[in-house]
Formats: structure tokens, sequence, C-alpha cells
């Protein structure tokens, strides 16, 4: 009997920036084509469903967890699932930026980013309202075994504690649904700067926690801000398994192996090794430390 | 781990070129359009806008359009025709010089900013009327060092409708031009307005692009106090000119102020993108 596997496939979109229907469309028409290809997940950009500097734009793209939209994209996911980057609005009004997993019949917001940027060229928080934990779910690979999958968008890749926390409850494989936008030009770096930034917390995170990887970053350019795609799937020893694409819109495709998680946490048992103790008992000290910075 | 170049201010140019081209395709197409108008001095920043807007687009797309005033420095209008041929696009000579002497018969003045600046909102008016005519959408050719600096006349040269030089310091645009297929000597002459004859942007700044760039880096991109720029080795009246000219010329950068009465006032409280919908 051979070992489990999840066939997984990222898409790299261009959204047309407020137009839902159009983005509903061209997202039901790839994510069936990934499926029809054989995915059994397949993963969406951040806010695939939208596009990313929305300002006032927010509530009026906003979809709601029993409405058509995400049961259109359920449909076209069919027997398989899909991870979709939408503004979700909850019952009592409050727009958060969430992945939406849909297929098998069913729509479920698995995660709401945590931290939303508000620095620099992004403005999150004055749109958006923030989530508050980090989940895992599972889902069924091409044989029916489950696999842990959590899902970090964009920012949330930024504070380590997110994904450590993901991996304490189990996660196989870490899904990071983003709109980064291309910066960093400086001579030198053999690339932009905003992409040698995630190549490195990637693999980072690959090897530290012995998970796979997949990144859905988006492309298009949106106001004057272009995104540089670089889409991929990592192995858990950070090898490249799919990808990474350029600035074009596309999509790439692994076969995740569970024997491939079970060798690399053999041979970097990190997982095994790792003290929750340690961190309870630093984070109960913290409680009663000062957080103000200093000063 | 690839190192990145000890000169902040060095460009990668062909990851440069790659992402400005893609800006101006997408930002023009998506709109609805196809085709874009560049007016084109002689100079090396509207030569540079306008061989990207060609590689972006195709050059039958771009228009570059000339347009002389009898003052100005006849070698301008010989180096716009040189960029024109090396870029491959269509062009169009518009000599401003009748109405320009029609203003100023009735409305004397030799003040030379006063005249400057009439020929720089005249030129922007020959642009938006071919921009109507040709379904064209008018690229600017503003740089980073004179947006910061106000070197620039506002609704003159500051007016277009999207701008892939606007984030790229003098300095860095020469670095990208010795990347294009662009007639040397438009590299090599030193920057001038033409405004005026023998106007220098040099000389009517009082510092050099060289030393203003890498100034403004600190100051802007790494946000380093005026002291620490001092410890770096600016001069400090210099460091104080330039802070100065940045604060000053802050209105130019933004839209007209708008008096506050509603709830939603526009780009205040009243925010969307630009690209709204596409």
């Amino acid at each position: 009997m051979s070992a489990p596997r999840l066939r997984l496939a990222c898409l790299q979109t261009a959204p047309r920036l407020g137009d839902l229907a159009a983005n509903c469309a061209q997202l039901a028409a790839t994510i069936a084509a990934a499926r029809a290809d054989g995915a059994d997940l397949v993963v969406t950009p951040e806010l695939a469903m939208t596009g990313y500097f929305l300002r006032d734009l927010v509530p009026d793209v906003a979809v709601v967890v029993d409405g058509p939209e995400l049961a259109a994209l359920s449909r076209a996911a069919g027997d398989g699932l899909a991870l979709v980057g939408a503004v979700v609005e909850s019952r009592d009004h409050r727009f958060h930026n969430a992945s939406v997993l849909v297929g098998r019949g069913g729509v479920t917001v698995v995660h709401r980013k945590v931290y939303l940027p508000t620095y620099g060229l992004f403005d999150e928080q004055r749109y958006l309202a923030a989530g508050d934990r980090f989940t895992v779910v599972e889902i069924p690979g091409a044989d029916g075994a489950a696999w842990r999958v959590g899902v970090c968008i964009c920012e949330d890749l930024w504070h380590p504690s997110g994904p450590w926390m993901l991996s304490r409850q189990g996660m196989d494989l870490l899904v990071c649904p983003s709109a980064s936008p291309a910066r960093g030009v400086r001579a030198g770096l053999g690339g932009l700067g905003s992409a040698a930034s995630y190549q490195a917390m990637l693999r980072t995170y690959a090897e530290c926690l012995t998970c796979f990887v997949a990144y859905g970053n988006r492309v298009g350019v949106e106001d004057g801000v272009g995104f540089w795609g670089g889409s991929r799937i990592l192995g858990p020893d950070a090898t490249v398994l799919a990808g990474p694409l350029g600035e074009e819109p596309g999509g790439c495709a692994a076969v995740l192996e569970r024997g491939h998680l079970r060798r690399a946490r053999l041979a970097t048992p990190v997982l095994r090794d790792e003290r929750v103790d340690v961190v309870l008992s630093g984070l109960r000290r913290l409680e009663t430390t000062p957080q103000d910075g200093g000063g | 781990m690839d190192e990145p170049s000890a000169d902040p201010l060095e460009i990668e140019p062909a990851l440069v070129k790659g992402i400005l081209c893609r800006f101006l395709h997408d930002e023009v197409t998506k709109v609805g359009f196809g085709r874009v108008v560049v007016g084109v001095s002689g100079g090396v920043d509207s030569a540079l806008a306008l061989w990207l807007a060609a590689r972006a687009l195709g050059a039958e797309r771009c228009l570059a359009v000339m347009m002389p005033y009898r003052q100005s420095d006849p070698a301008s209008l010989e180096d716009a025709r040189r960029v024109v041929e090396a870029v491959g696009t269509p062009a169009r000579t518009v000599d401003i010089s009748p109405q320009i002497d029609a203003y100023f018969t009735q409305v004397p003045t030799e003040d030379r900013t006063r005249r400057g600046n009439k020929l720089a909102r005249e030129r922007m008016t020959v642009l938006y009327d071919c921009s109507l005519a040709e379904s064209a959408l008018v690229v600017g050719t503003s740089n980073k060092t004179e947006l910061l600096l106000g070197y620039g006349t506002l609704f003159g040269d500051m007016a277009h409708a999207l701008n892939p030089l606007g984030d790229l310091y003098k300095t860095q645009v020469y670095q990208l031009a010795r990347h294009a297929d662009l007639p040397a000597r438009v590299i090599a002459k030193a920057p001038s307005a033409d405004l005026w004859l023998g106007q220098s942007d040099e000389a009517e700044l009082g510092f050099t692009y060289a030393v203003a760039d890498r100034l403004l880096y600190h100051l802007v991109d790494e946000r380093r106090t005026l002291l620490e720029c001092q410890a770096l080795g600016f001069d400090p009246a210099l460091i104080a000119s330039v802070h100065e000219r940045i604060r000053v010329n802050q209105y130019k950068r933004r839209l007209p102020l708008i008096a506050k009465l509603s709830q939603r006032t526009i780009d205040r409280d009243f925010r969307y993108p630009r690209d709204w919908g596409y």
C-alpha cells in the first residue's frame, strides 16, 4: 500500500479590483480546471475574490458564508477542496480578510487574518477586523487519509508565533495565501527585496517546522503597485516541489507524500524535541513583565 | 545568498524595466486604453519614459509630442528627434510659440519662473488635447528627485495620468537609461528643464543630483533624522535646504484641499482606489 498523498495546486491569479462577479467567475473556472487535473486541494491568493487595495470598497465586495458566491465556488471545487481568499462579513458586520475552504458541498471560514499590516503602503486595520486565532483544519487527501492544514495569510507569516502554534497542532502543510507587493530593486539581491524576504521565510518555516509549505501569491498591478507572484510548493526539507512561478498568471502543482514528512522528521527531529513547557513558563513570566518596550 | 550592492541607489536595471513595463501595460490597458502620449523634450527623463512605454505597449501605440518654443535651445529639439528615431514611435511637433507670445503680449513679464511655468502648462494642454484626440493616456516623466524637491510645475509637467519614473531618483533614471537603446548624447548632456536658454538644473538647485539623491535616500527612504544625515557627512546647510524644499512643496504632491463639511469628503473619508472595478 502506497503512503498517503495530497495532490496540491497553487493558483496565481490577477484579480480585478473590486469586481466580485468577474473574479468569482474566473476562480470557478480555474478551480474546476485544477480539480479536473486531479487536485485534492486548490490554493488561491489572498483576497483572490476581490483584489487587494480595496479601501472603501471592502463592504461592497464582502461575501457571507451562506451567500451565492461561495456556494458557486464550492460547486466548482466539486468533490475536492479549495482555499479561497475573500472579504467575509460576519453576522455582526465585521469584515475579515479570510481564507474560506469550499468544496465537498460545504463552505467554512478556516482562517481570519490575525496580523493586519497598517504601515508603509498597507492600511488594513482601517478597513478590516482582525482574526484572533490560528487553528489547523483537517482535510482528506487523495486516499481519504487526513492532512492537517494551517493557514497564515501574508503578514501572518511575518509573526513566527502563528506558524509555531499551528505546528503544535500537528500541521502537515502550511498554506500562505499572499498579496505581496513588488518592491526593493537594489542591485545585487538577485531579485526583488520582497521576494528575497519571502524566500527566506518560506524555507525557514519548511525546515524549522518540518512541514510542507505552499505559497500562493498574486500577480497584476493595482493603483501602481505590482505583485510579484513567485508561488511555489516546498517540501518539509525546503526542497522545491513546484514553482516558483514568475510574474504572470498561472499555477503550479505537486503531489505531497506522507513519507516525505516522515523522512524529514526522522532526519531533523525538531518537532519531537520542541519544548512547549519551556515556552509556556516563559510566557507566564512575560505576563508579569512590562510589555511597554521600555522608555 | 546574494549580497545587496554597497551603493543603496544602485538598481537592478532588468528588474526595474520589467516592473515598469508591466505597470505601463496593465495600468493603461485595463482602464480601456491601448495608447499613450509622451511629451518628449530631448532630455533623459522623457526619453526613458517613451522607451519604456514603447517596450510595454509597442512603439506604434506611443505618440511622441515635441513642443518647442522659439527661445528653446535648438539642440533640445534635435535631441528629441534623435530619441524618437531611436525608439521608433510616431511623432508630432507642435510649436507653442504663437500661443505663448500671444499671452505675454497681453500680460508682459520678464519673470523667468512665470514664463517657464506658462510653457510647462501650455505643453500640458497640448498633451491633453492629444490624449482626447488619440484616445491615449498622458505618461508623466517627473522623477522622484524632482517630485520631492518640488522641481516641477504644478498642473504643468506634473499633470499626467500615470508616471513610470516617479519612484526613481534622477541618478537611477540615468542608470536605467544606460540600459535602454537611447542616443548617448541624451544621457551624457547636463540636465536642463530648458525653460530659458542656458538653464541648468544643478546650477538652479544649487547642488548636484548625485549629492541630492544620496541625501534624499537617507531622509526619505531610510527615514534618518537630520542629525543622522549630518553624521554621514552631509553639509548641514544642504540638509536644511533639501529638507525645507521637501516640506514646502508637499502641496504639489497632493490633491487640492477640500473644506470638510459632510460625513464623507472626497479623499479624506471617501477613499477608493483609482483602479476601482478594473
